[in-house]
């Protein structure tokens, strides 16, 4: 159950607020819960965690490949390991041990990268995710989340305790978007469709979400009908629901804040060329590396913005199937 | 010591040779020489250390054995069978498609592996994690290393934070037999003294010939008394390919082919 309360305003909580609070209610709920960070706890407002909760969390310092096999240790053994590391240390840095101490051994952890994409800002292009998903997408059974705002953050920290497996969550750290209401569920695998329409299907994750809401409504004025779906999970991705959008609108963009190459893109490029060949444009970061900046600078000069998604929809309207 | 238990754990060190001869020998090669030097420490965990039940290999009691050097398998393996974890039958099938005994260890596939190894130093966090998460059970967590690979970053990672965590129920081994895939520890990395390297970081270290089992039995005892919070390392000088001549005198003895007829030959001289 979801309900789109998007109106181009804040949330008026930030994910970094959510992180603290509901991660200490699941460590007070269940003590098997653990968490361990590499030394950026501050930076995700858990500072005060480890003389807050002796034994279930964990600040090891800068050494994330060690921390991750410390949390598939753990899990081994019955622990229910959250971690946290900003995005390109959650993703490139630590891949092999993802892969093999977590995913292959069939552990379980939940791995949080915060800051994806563009919202690394004034941390530049050095620690700007844009290759996580596609890293992440390639390990059998992981599980993929690009959280859009603070309700979807609060809810998937809640949801994946009880799934056992790899799961990656990628959100950002700072003021979002909001757009789901504050009584929002989601599912594992289950698209949400926030917006119907049926001139063209546009599957936006993370922050993109709201861009292509807003997207939607100038389109509307030109009486241009869009679908916006939320996949929630980019892996698994709800094939079902993107394949009956696209039967009915006959066009699909895409739109997300990462590298288009092995991103969310391909991941609908593949439903779709496999199922239901449908002209398809992709909206993201076009290969390159990213740089240092606002936000607001980088979401331009990356072309992670309403306009740019709006040429993207008429241009894949124009090619017909 | 025991002179009973020594006999005992001698007599399982030589079965588990022939055996893993064996395996090497019905695939016709093999990580032959790591195997054969860490034998001596798994014949003493197996046979005189561990507590463990083959009919229940999750056993929530049960002491902990990692082997970071996954490709130890071979070696386990043997231990495992002969202990009753599996059937004999399943050791031919070592590295055979669909088998349950695959070259590198993997928790998933093989009864009695608790961990899952074989991209080099991830067993060593892992083993670090499966003792913190087990801080208040009275069980160890027995963690062995290859000497090569420390070279990992990842290794050094663990140890300082088993360090500072006062994981007083880890303890480590190093199979330090001085030879990696490409030569000597010496010729393609030289760490210098390990011993001095875990004690800076706060371990409690001792060295013991890897081939005598009354020394690494006495050695465990002690980890056990003297470690005073801290985590254990046991040093073990070894020889790579321990136990047969013509193994041990091979220079890049890592991974190599073994015929029948060779594997026939060498456990002959292990009779002997």
């Amino acid at each position: 159950m979801f309900k789109n309360a998007y109106t181009n305003h804040p949330d008026t909580r930030t994910p970094k607020e959510v992180f603290p609070k509901v991660l200490g209610d699941l460590m007070t709920k269940d003590r098997d819960v653990v968490y361990l960070d590499a030394d950026l706890m501050n930076s995700i407002g858990t500072g005060g965690f480890v003389g807050k909760y002796p034994g279930q969390a964990f600040d090891v310092g800068v050494q994330e490949a060690n921390m991750i096999g410390m949390a598939a240790g753990m899990s081994a053994e019955g622990k229910i390991p959250y971690v946290h590391t900003f995005g390109p240390f959650a993703s490139r840095r630590l891949y092999d041990q993802v892969f093999l101490s977590v995913a292959y051994a069939k552990n379980n952890v939940r791995i949080i990268g915060s800051d994806p994409g563009v919202t690394a800002a004034y941390n530049g292009g050095t620690h700007m995710p844009f290759e996580d998903i596609a890293l992440y997408r390639a390990i059998p059974d992981a599980v993929i989340f690009d959280i859009v705002d603070a309700t979807q953050f609060e809810q998937v920290l809640k949801l994946s305790k009880d799934f056992f497996g790899l799961v990656y969550i990628r959100t950002p750290r700072k003021k979002v978007i909001k757009v789901y209401s504050d009584d929002s569920q989601f599912t594992i695998g289950k698209a949400n469709v926030l917006r119907e329409g049926t001139h063209v299907t546009i599957v936006a994750s993370g922050i993109m979400v709201a861009v292509a809401l807003e997207a939607a409504m100038m389109l509307a004025e030109e009486n241009i009908s869009v679908e916006v779906i939320d996949p929630v999970t980019i892996k698994p991705l709800d094939e079902e629901t993107i394949l009956a959008s696209a039967r009915k609108t006959g066009a699909v963009v895409t739109a997300e804040n990462a590298n288009i190459h092995g991103g969310l893109g391909d991941a609908v490029a593949s439903v779709l060329s496999c199922n239901l060949p449908t002209p398809l444009r992709k909206v993201g970061i076009q290969d390159e590396f990213g740089e240092v900046g606002t936000e607001e600078y980088l979401r331009e000069r990356f072309r992670l913005t309403p306009d740019e998604i709006i040429n993207k929809v008429k241009e894949v309207m124009s090619m017909g199937r | 010591m025991d002179r009973e238990l020594k006999a005992k754990m001698e007599a399982f060190a030589k079965e588990l040779r022939i055996t893993a001869l064996k395996m090497f020998g019905h695939l016709g090669f093999g990580h032959v020489g790591g195997t054969l030097s860490a034998t001596d420490l798994i014949a003493v965990l197996y046979e005189g250390v561990m507590r463990y039940n083959p009919d229940d290999p999750q056993w929530k009691d049960r002491d902990r054995f990692v082997s970071s050097k996954g490709h130890a398998g071979p070696g386990i393996y043997s231990a495992l069978a002969l202990k009753g974890f599996f059937p004999m039958t399943w050791l031919d099938t070592l590295n055979c498609g669909g088998t349950n005994l695959p070259s590198h260890c993997d928790k998933t596939k093989t009864p009695g592996i608790d961990m899952t190894t074989g991209s080099l130093g991830q067993g060593a966090s892992t083993a670090l994690g499966m003792a913190m998460a087990t801080r208040d059970q009275d069980h160890y967590v027995y963690l062995l290393l290859g000497d090569g690979e420390c070279n990992e970053g990842q290794v050094w990672e663990m140890a300082m934070s088993a360090a500072h965590y006062g994981v007083s129920h880890l303890i480590a081994f190093v199979d330090y037999n001085h030879k990696q895939l490409d030569g000597t520890t010496e010729e393609v990395l030289d760490m210098g003294d390990l011993t001095a390297k875990f004690a800076a970081f706060g371990w409690y270290t001792q060295e013991v010939n890897g081939h005598d089992v009354e020394a690494l039995y006495n050695a465990i005892e002690d980890a056990k008394n003297n470690h005073e919070g801290r985590p254990s390392v046991i040093v073990m000088q070894t020889v790579k390919g321990k136990g047969v001549k013509w193994i041990e005198e091979t220079t890049f003895n890592h991974h190599i082919l073994l015929s029948k007829e060779q594997a026939e030959k060498s456990i002959l001289e292990l009779n002997a």
